[in-house]
């Protein structure tokens, strides 16, 4: 059924020790598309999706992939999902045709298409020449392509993704968005953690802000930054003594507080979108304020957790 | 009419072409019918086999460790406890085969361990498979370890001067059940293996277990010279009444007492210990 959702979380909790991990976590993701699941170190994110990947048992609350509860029948869970953990998956005595060719025969794949479906994948993921090569002589962007392929060996309903980007270089993440677009374009559902707005925004339909093991926002990436900003803009000004009119003209335009650096010569200042922002920058040189640069930084994850929490992202992680 | 083609760098460009093949293999990975339990431990069995093959170094445990325990008993205590070497021989080796194969045993929970810190069994854990021949393949890859270790020990044996009575059907039945013995045995390791948090706190446990119970048998010595108050645990320990089992088999007089009990006693590890592991790995 098209219509059940992939993903349907109510009131689950996951302690350790002292630890609320998972806090009366809700979570409704329809199938189709990227869902983005965005929080800070220690928010829950890789113990959220562990559950709902049947690799930990909820201290309490139900959860339903794909229409199956995840205590009560993972067999059928397990059959229509699959995951790329945020720690490497793939085995590191094995080749890479090996890993995959082991996963392919465990799906039920006979030796010789287990082979070919093997030399599909590496080839596919631009693997082909390290296929004979073991894993632990690949580089880090490499093994997460492979983990990515493993995962899809048998192509899943539904693929979790925890931090799939997280250590990657600008080359290796473009490639990983690649295939996750790939994957939506097949029809396969996407969620993904991440610790980067800008990831959720470039790829997810909607996005869920967790912190503490709760849900705090959740909505479009629109909505997300209707209720953050779309960012801060910052500008630096030429003479230090003209910064002050500067402040004042930017306060005009924009309406909102502006920011004096511990620079002298720069202010920073929210905008809700970016024509305002260029608006403003207009202003600026209209009445004869020369200015070096300025740059329009999406808000970071930090800027959305005050806006959302009224306070700064902490990483619950303990310091040992 | 000239087309502007943007120019990209060239690395991307070689993966973005990859990207319709990303979508070719996503289209093609239709999900074939489910394997039978039967080939789905043969898979991980097969597994552990290539893990070997790419890390020939681990074999050490089951070559040179062997071989070291054969000539150091051998040459130490031979001339003392039986008069001559070759004598000693004919009573030891069936005993350090069985001593060296029940040792090698700890690897079992030990490799699991380090795959459960690793990711690689997050990987078979999601997915749809009979679960338990995750342990069962890792067994069977075992065995074959096992077997290499009784093959070398045999070998050696027999080029020191080991000539058992029962000749090469007895060597091959005595072993068969030492394997048989160890392949149930092993149980105890996956659920320790499960349990422990590290490999190094799971090692000192099973050690704690191992030496014991390896060493007050009769491996070594006849139990007859031991002190009295020792004598029924050391001829009660489960490893001398397999040690007595096999030394029988090879000699071509299988002791039926001995040999019963060690199959019932596998029985009994394999029906315990198998559903612990099992129900342990599933409330992880
Ligand atoms: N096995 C465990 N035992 C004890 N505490 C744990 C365990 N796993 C997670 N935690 C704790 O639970 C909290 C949530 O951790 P989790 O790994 O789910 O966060 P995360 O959002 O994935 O963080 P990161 O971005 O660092 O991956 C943290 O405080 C963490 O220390
Ligand atoms: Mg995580």
């Amino acid at each position: 059924m098209a219509s059940e959702l992939a993903v349907e979380a109510t009131g689950v909790v996951k302690h350790f020790g002292d630890t609320k991990a998972i806090d009366g976590l809700d979570l409704a993701v329809a199938q189709g598309g990227v869902y983005g699941v965005l929080g800070p170190n220690g928010a829950g994110k890789t113990t959220a999706i562990r559950i709902l990947t049947t690799l930990l048992r909820p201290d309490a609350g139900v959860a339903r992939v794909l229409g199956h509860d995840v205590t009560k029948e993972p067999d059928a869970v397990r059959s229509r999902m699959s995951l790329t953990g945020q720690f490497s998956s793939v085995d590191d005595d094995l080749t890479g045709i090996e890993n995959l060719v082991f996963l392919g025969r465990l799906f039920g794949y006979s030796n010789r298409d287990a082979k070919a479906r093997a030399l599909q994948l590496l080839d596919a993921f631009g693997l082909a020449e390290a296929g004979a090569k073991l894993v632990k002589h690949y580089s880090g962007g490499m093994r997460r392509r492979l983990d990515i392929a493993s995962s899809i060996v048998v192509t899943p309903d539904l693929i979790f993704l925890d931090e799939p980007t997280t250590g990657l270089d600008p080359r290796s993440r473009n490639q990983v968005w690649d295939v996750v677009r790939a994957l939506v374009a097949e029809g396969t559902t996407v969620i993904l953690t991440t610790q980067y707005l800008e990831e959720a925004d470039q790829l997810a339909g909607r996005i869920a802000v967790i912190d503490r093991g709760k849900v705090i926002a959740e909505g479009t990436p629109n909505d997300l930054k209707a209720s953050v900003g779309s960012g801060a803009l910052r500008v630096r000004v030429e003479q230090e003594d003209r910064r002050e009119a500067a402040q004042a003209t930017l306060e005009r335009v924009l309406g909102e507080p502006v920011i004096v650096d511990a620079d002298p010569a720069s202010l920073s200042v929210r905008v809700a979108d970016a024509d305002r922002a260029a608006l403003a920058v207009a202003e600026l040189t209209r009445e004869g304020i020369p200015i070096v640069n300025f740059s329009l930084a999406q808000p970071s994850l930090d800027e959305v957790f005050l806006a959302l929490t009224g306070r700064p992202a902490e990483t619950t992680e303990d310091a040992a | 009419m000239t087309t502007a083609t943007p120019t990209r760098p060239r690395e991307r460009d070689a993966f973005e072409s990859d990207i319709d093949r990303v979508r070719a293999a996503l289209g093609a990975g239709t999900r074939p019918s489910r394997p039978s339990v039967i080939s789905q431990s043969f898979t991980f069995g097969w597994r552990a086999l290539l893990k070997i093959k790419h890390v020939p170094e681990q074999l050490g445990d089951v070559t040179m460790f062997p071989i070291m325990f054969v000539l150091m008993f051998t040459y130490l205590f031979g001339g003392a406890l039986a008069g001559s070497v070759t004598e000693y021989l004919q009573f030891l080796l069936p005993g350090i085969l069985v001593q060296t194969v029940v040792m090698i045993t700890m690897y079992t929970g030990h490799t699991l361990n380090k795959e459960i810190q690793r990711g690689t069994f997050d990987r078979t854990r999601t997915l749809p498979i009979w679960q338990p021949t995750v342990f069962i393949g890792a067994l069977l890859g075992d065995a074959a370890r096992y077997t290499m270790a009784s093959t070398v020990i045999l070998t050696l044996g027999l080029i020191l001067g080991f000539r058992p009575d029962g000749g090469l059907p007895g060597m091959v039945l005595g072993t068969l059940l030492l394997l048989v013995f160890c392949f149930c045995f092993s149980w105890i390791w996956t659920a320790l293996g499960l349990i422990m948090r590290s490999p190094e706190a799971l090692m000192g446990a099973s050690m704690m277990i191992i030496f014991p119970v390896t060493f007050v048998s009769n491996i070594f010595v006849d139990p007859s010279t031991m002190p009295g108050w020792l004598q029924p645990i050391v001829e009660w320990n489960p490893v001398s009444l397999l040690a007595t089992a096999v030394r029988g088999i090879m000699a071509g007089d299988a002791p039926m007492f001995e040999v019963m009990w060690v199959l019932a006693a596998s029985v009994v590890l394999i029906s315990v210990f198998a559903p612990v592991t099992s129900y342990i790995y599933r409330r992880k």
